[in-house]
């Protein structure tokens, strides 16, 4: 079920639709993610989206090639999370990559802060947080019996005995528990510097503010550390 | 009634790719690239053994057998750690060398794929750090995950296509004091160990004719960027990825196929994490239900991070459901550890998964109790603070 927001997704003017429609246009992968639809509707037999969820990836190549903005913002906010990103819609005949244009669409939703993105990563910031903090996303100490009752008693297993089973692991940058391998510091650094320098960072500023401030925190005390002036 | 998958195949057999259709070469543009000094490549080391393969539209692809610099997967590393292990268990044995970085980040595209919080101009110069690390380093690098393999090949296109990324990630990889490097080939381990099949082959010492595999090819592997992904004339006649499947041939195990092979394994990238209702119903009613019901395999292969995941957790659920599952799941590189003589748990970490491996491993001849118990020893020893890790050398004795 959806989010009351997202259900009944707020209006917003025509104008502000074709913004953030022209916004996903700009994007430099949109004219090769897009080549005009011949209704076959092989990208919907092959989504396994489409199977679950009132979802389509024809829909999306159609709206997109239409420029119907008003349907492109309604996928944005009721649709594209619901998108697998396996990439199963690239047996296109006509080469479209309705899961490529998904991207973006997701892009300028984060960046905009809509109520679809701010629904689809709620629950999500520790993952975020790891992974542009540490460089290794699903790091083993997440493997809690509590996040993951349904993968069965050896979550549990694994979350009682963790540290002894990392030191049992014979590669010697397994021995980790808080993230999936050992990075070097150095390597943070540069990481940090990647987010900030490309605007990635920046990006959640409107979806989650209190994730942005701390992860901000974190890189430029430590970039500041190193004496690194950006 | 079961769909009668071998007539279809027989079919397909007869079907030949439209010239017309092949996708240019990318080399030429990198090649290119590369003479007007753009970026570097880094090509396989002098003296370092290739084997060459054949792909989807039929360019031979380089795979180098040794000096590889592992490129790791942050979901492999963090909840099946018998999935890396294995892969270097497996070199090692052949007496291959690497480099088992710590200068290594993961590619972020788990991240990417779940919640797009990067851009490409991020998620391009993430890829070209580690590259150029690779390249520093004097190693090939070999890419542990099919998402970062997909991705890094969709990164590649993007940065071979597009001169404002390329000028974009150069003056990111300016203020890092690092290159831009692209290599000669993006390898993923799936294809070493297709590569390297005979030689596993030749060290086999426990027997797999009696076993049943089904396989499950990763759609990051071969839907993303297909030309690069290996295809064989002589496995499914060239219409499927011959990743894995070569592999298990080549061990002696019976591979059989099902219907939906070519659907995802259910993963989602967000929904595995955060909406698993829809991950755990398609891994068990269009993959795991269909393989058992087609099929009915003793073990289920694949070759990428979230497809070992999905298709191993999601039974636990479904089983309490009453519903037709219980199989085991592990990739081709625990499959080919157990062949050549590896330990169930000190190597291949089967106690972090979870469908019940353990019919499969007595069918292999592996007496798992007894196996488990000396697994338990070992902690033991490393409880006592006797050691305080187990090596290489310890999960051979």
């Amino acid at each position: 079920m959806k989010a009351e927001a997202v259900a009944g997704f707020e209006e917003v003017s025509y104008e502000e639709k074709r913004r953030l429609f022209e916004e996903i246009k700009s994007d430099l992968r949109f004219p090769d993610y897009l080549y005009g639809c011949y209704e076959c509707g092989i990208c919907v037999a092959v989504c396994p989206s489409a199977r679950f969820y009132d979802f389509s990836p024809r829909r999306i190549a159609q709206a997109a090639a239409r420029e119907d903005v008003e349907l492109v913002y309604q996928q944005m906010q009721e649709d594209i999370w619901e998108c697998s990103q396996c990439f199963s819609c690239l047996r296109c005949p006509r080469g479209n990559n309705p899961g490529g244009i998904i991207t973006i669409m997701r892009e300028v939703a984060v960046n905009h802060g809509l109520a679809s993105a701010k629904e689809a990563l709620e629950g999500y910031s520790r993952i975020i947080y790891k992974i542009m903090s540490t460089g290794t996303q699903v790091s083993p100490d997440m493997l809690q019996p509590d996040a993951f009752p349904d993968w069965g008693p050896e979550v549990a297993d694994v979350s009682n005995q963790l540290a002894l089973w990392r030191r049992a692991l014979p590669p010697e940058t397994l021995h980790t528990t808080s993230t999936g391998w050992d990075v070097s510091e150095r390597t943070l650094i540069e990481l940090y510097l990647i987010w900030l320098e490309t605007g990635a960072l920046d990006m959640i500023r409107d979806v989650d503010e209190g994730l942005h401030m701390i992860l901000e925190e974190v890189m430029e005390e430590r970039l500041e550390e190193e004496g690194i002036e950006r | 009634m079961p769909i009668p998958v071998e007539v279809m195949l027989k079919k397909k057999e007869r079907f030949e790719r439209d010239p017309d259709t092949v996708p240019a070469d990318f080399h030429d543009e990198l090649f290119r690239l590369e003479a007007e000094g753009e970026l570097v490549v880094q090509r396989v080391p002098d003296g370092v053994p290739v084997v060459e393969v054949p792909t989807k539209y039929g360019r031979p692809k380089l795979v180098p057998k040794g000096h590889l610099w592992h490129h790791k997967s942050c979901g492999q590393c963090g909840h099946i750690p018998g999935y890396s292990t294995s892969i270097f268990w497996v070199m090692r044995k052949l007496g291959y060398d690497y480099e088992d970085p710590r200068d290594q980040t993961s590619c972020t595209a788990w991240n990417y794929y779940a919640s797009a919080t990067s851009n490409e101009a991020a998620q391009a110069a993430v890829a070209l750090r580690n590259f150029a690390t690779a390249y520093e380093s004097g190693y090939f690098p070999l890419i542990h995950c099919g998402t970062s393999y997909g991705h890094y090949k969709e990164v590649r296109a993007e940065l071979l296509r597009h001169p404002e990324l390329r000028a974009e990630v150069r003056r990111v990889m300016d203020k890092l004091g690092k290159p831009v490097v692209l290599p000669e080939e993006i390898v993923h381990y799936s294809e070493w160990f297709y590569a390297m099949r005979d030689e596993i082959a030749a060290h086999q010492v426990r027997d797999f004719s009696g076993i049943a595999v089904t396989v499950h090819p990763a759609c990051h592997y071969y839907k993303l960027v297909e030309g690069d992904a290996i295809y064989d004339p002589d496995v499914y006649g060239g219409q499927r990825t011959a990743v894995v499947t070569a592999l298990a041939e080549a061990l002696g195990a019976e591979v059989r196929s099902y219907s939906t092979w070519f659907d995802c394994c259910g993963f989602g990238f967000r929904h595995i994490l955060v909406q698993r209702d829809f991950t755990r119903s398609f891994a068990t009613i269009r993959k795991i239900e269909v393989m058992k019901e087609e099929a009915d395999p003793d073990v289920v292969l694949t070759h990428d991070t979230g497809c070992v995941t999905t298709l191993d957790k999601s039974q636990f659920a479904a089983q309490a459901h009453g519903r037709n599952v219980g199989v085991a799941v592990m990739s081709e590189a625990q499959f080919a550890a157990l062949a050549m003589g590896a330990h169930p748990y000190k190597v291949c970490q089967l106690h972090w998964h979870s469908a019940d491996y353990r019919p499969l491993l007595e069918k292999m001849g592996i007496d798992w109790e007894q196996a488990w118990a000396e697994f338990e020893a070992d902690v033991a020893r490393l409880e006592r603070g006797e050691k305080e890790f187990l090596s290489w050398e310890d999960v051979d004795a």
